[in-house]
């Protein structure tokens, strides 16, 4: 196992970076400097930082203001918060405005574990995507969120970059860029697809692992792109593998699991198991605790795709 | 820094005329629209866009151009006919208000329109993104300003108190929020409603520098405009007191109007009376 990392150590080191080289880059937060790890940012650019105060639906209208006024704001929050509090706005000012604007929802999932389902954010990748011209992303990695955020820096348009507290491994080979629109294939498999983002990808690929060992050859692709979606990936995963088996530290209904089943029964319909929080608001528990509660684990991903490949 | 006696008031008002008989055509011609509110605004439209802001209809996009944000986006008839008025949008799309595939949408849309900042409808969004522009400002040491134009019974919405305390803390003396206050709302008087007053007390207790000012008094307006910022270092809001319906005796201070359709009779009615007081 490689070392585990807070994303959010890489998105706000890249912001940094990138705020030097780009003076349009400016930073919004709703008294949330330290969750949202900007307080460096906040002392080398004091004049880009803009703290709203305790007031979501303000703060992302500001952030439509200050791309109309001609810069590139990053709207840094809890996910919870950010999306719940501020939908019409982020439905009116940003999606139908298609404003140059950058939700960044911070502690996203279940990764605030034990403070309960009030600060839980396993809706967001739903109601993000149902809104037309907002990017939707989720990085697996500390790698791959550096390479998400490089990349939104030239991206036009509205997105929703889901970056969890939840220190993971590295998934990715340093360096690896981040392609809009495109699933990452970290395995090759032929018997069986697990496709999953965020936190949870290296969890399948601890299952693929395992499945390996049962003689089952697993594909693993690291869904990060939710909206745009890799379209051919997963046909291709429909037409040369088994089964799909999705995997997301969110609600089943209406995250990755619903993106890839809308284009798979339209498509090639093939089995699916849609791994998530099951339309419950969950216990009371650690996120760690959480993960294992809803068989968010390499062995509950298992445990699905030979439940699934046993009905086929 | 233009003078009250260099404004053209003759040309203000036959704009202002103009803006209120075109828009209650649009409205009639639509079956849908806001004319009560159109009205009550129609004045500090004309102001807004004939002698105080910075903006150009042949650069719309120039980034040092003033922004006039329409927070209430559901009087688009009289932004509309405004922004024809400012050579924006050629005066025959006005005829194509709500038409099947017309960019002139029931509430602005900012990718389809030249001069539209923001698009709005929800109330309550246009003052935080003013506030946006104008840090935007700020940030930039620019020049340009932020203009954005409130209905009353709007500022029921939480987001707007939100953004209120923003502009404060941020000394955003390059903002002017303009209230539309006919003190109706679409049901009922604001203050039958959810009282609003003391309006102009409230904004002072927000941090901002407040004026009232006759909403119909286009000198009055004017200059209200021109001499903001009222204070160095304080956000300027202008309570613009109007009537609802303003200029057609049968429409003026009744909430039925908020959304009313004109009859073919009342449209007839309503012009002569606008083009009587215009003469």
């Amino acid at each position: 196992m490689s070392r585990l990392v807070d994303c959010r150590d890489a998105y706000s080191k890249s912001l940094e970076e990138m705020a030097s080289a780009d003076p349009r880059i400016v930073a919004v937060v709703n008294d949330s400097l330290s969750s949202t790890k900007l307080k460096g940012f906040a002392s080398r650019f004091p004049d880009r930082l803009i703290n709203v105060g305790i007031a979501e639906q303000n703060m992302v209208g500001v952030g439509a203001g200050l791309a109309n006024g001609g810069k590139i704001p990053y709207v840094c929050g809890a996910a919870c918060f950010l999306t719940a509090r501020a939908m019409e706005q982020v439905k009116i000012d940003l999606g139908y405005s298609n404003s140059n604007v950058r939700l960044v929802g911070i502690s996203s999932g279940m990764a605030y574990g034990e403070l309960g389902p009030t600060h839980h954010s396993i809706e967001d990748m739903g109601w993000m995507r149902i809104i037309p011209n907002i990017a939707v992303i989720v990085p697996a990695d500390a790698i791959e969120t550096e390479a998400v955020m490089q990349y939104s820096a030239r991206h036009v348009g509205p997105m929703f970059l889901r970056i969890s507290r939840i220190p993971v491994p590295d998934v990715l080979i340093p360096g690896e860029k981040f392609e809009l629109g495109k699933a990452l294939c970290l395995r090759e498999g032929t018997d069986i697809t697990l496709m999953a983002n965020g936190v949870l990808v290296c969890r399948a690929l601890q299952a693929a692992e395992e499945l390996q060992k049962d003689g089952i050859s697993a594909r693993v692709l690291n869904m990060s792109s939710i909206k745009p979606i890799d379209r051919e990936a997963i046909v291709d995963a429909a037409k040369n593998t088994g089964g799909i088996v999705t995997v997301e530290e969110h609600s089943i209904y209406g995250g990755l699991g619903g993106a890839v089943a809308e284009i798979v029964a339209q498509t090639h319909p093939v089995k699916m198991r849609i791994l998530g929080v099951p339309g419950v608001f969950a216990p009371t528990g650690s996120a760690e605790f959480l993960l294992e509660h809803f068989g968010l684990t390499s062995e509950g991903i298992r445990a699905a795709a030979l439940e699934l490949l046993k009905s086929n | 820094m233009t003078s009250s006696s260099e404004i053209d008031l003759a040309r203000l008002a036959r704009q202002a005329t103009r803006t209120r008989i075109r828009s209650l055509q649009m409205v009639h011609r639509a079956k849908l629209g806001h004319p009560g509110g159109d009205f009550s605004s129609a004045d500090i439209l004309t102001a807004l866009y004939q002698a105080v802001l910075r903006v150009d209809s042949s650069n719309p996009c120039d980034p040092s151009r003033d922004r006039f944000i329409m927070s209430k986006g559901h009087c688009s008839g009289g932004l509309y006919a405004t922004l024809a008025g400012a050579g924006f949008i050629a005066d025959e799309d006005l005829d194509t208000y709500m038409a099947p595939l017309s960019k002139l949408n029931g509430h602005p849309d900012r990718n389809k329109i030249p001069g539209v900042e923001a698009n709005t409808g929800p109330l309550g969004h246009g003052l935080p993104i003013g506030v946006g522009c104008a840090l935007a400002a700020k940030i930039d040491g620019a020049s340009w300003r932020t203009f954005v134009l409130v209905g009353d019974g709007e500022l029921q919405e939480g987001s707007n108190w939100e953004a209120g305390m923003t502009a404060a803390q941020y000394k955003l003396d390059n903002l002017v929020l303009i209230i539309d206050r006919n003190r109706i709302q679409q049901g009922d008087f604001t203050e039958n409603t959810i009282r609003m007053e003391p309006m102009a007390d409230r904004w002072r207790a927000f941090g901002w520098e407040v004026r009232e000012v006759d909403g119909h008094d286009m000198t009055a307006l004017v200059e209200c405009f021109r001499s903001t910022p009222f204070v160095p270092g304080l956000p300027s809001c202008v309570v613009a007191n109007t009537i609802k319906g303003k200029g057609v005796s049968f429409m003026e201070n009744r909430p039925s109007w908020h959304h009313h359709v004109p009859t073919a009779d009342e449209l007839d009615r309503a012009i002569a009376e606008l083009q009587g007081g215009a003469c």
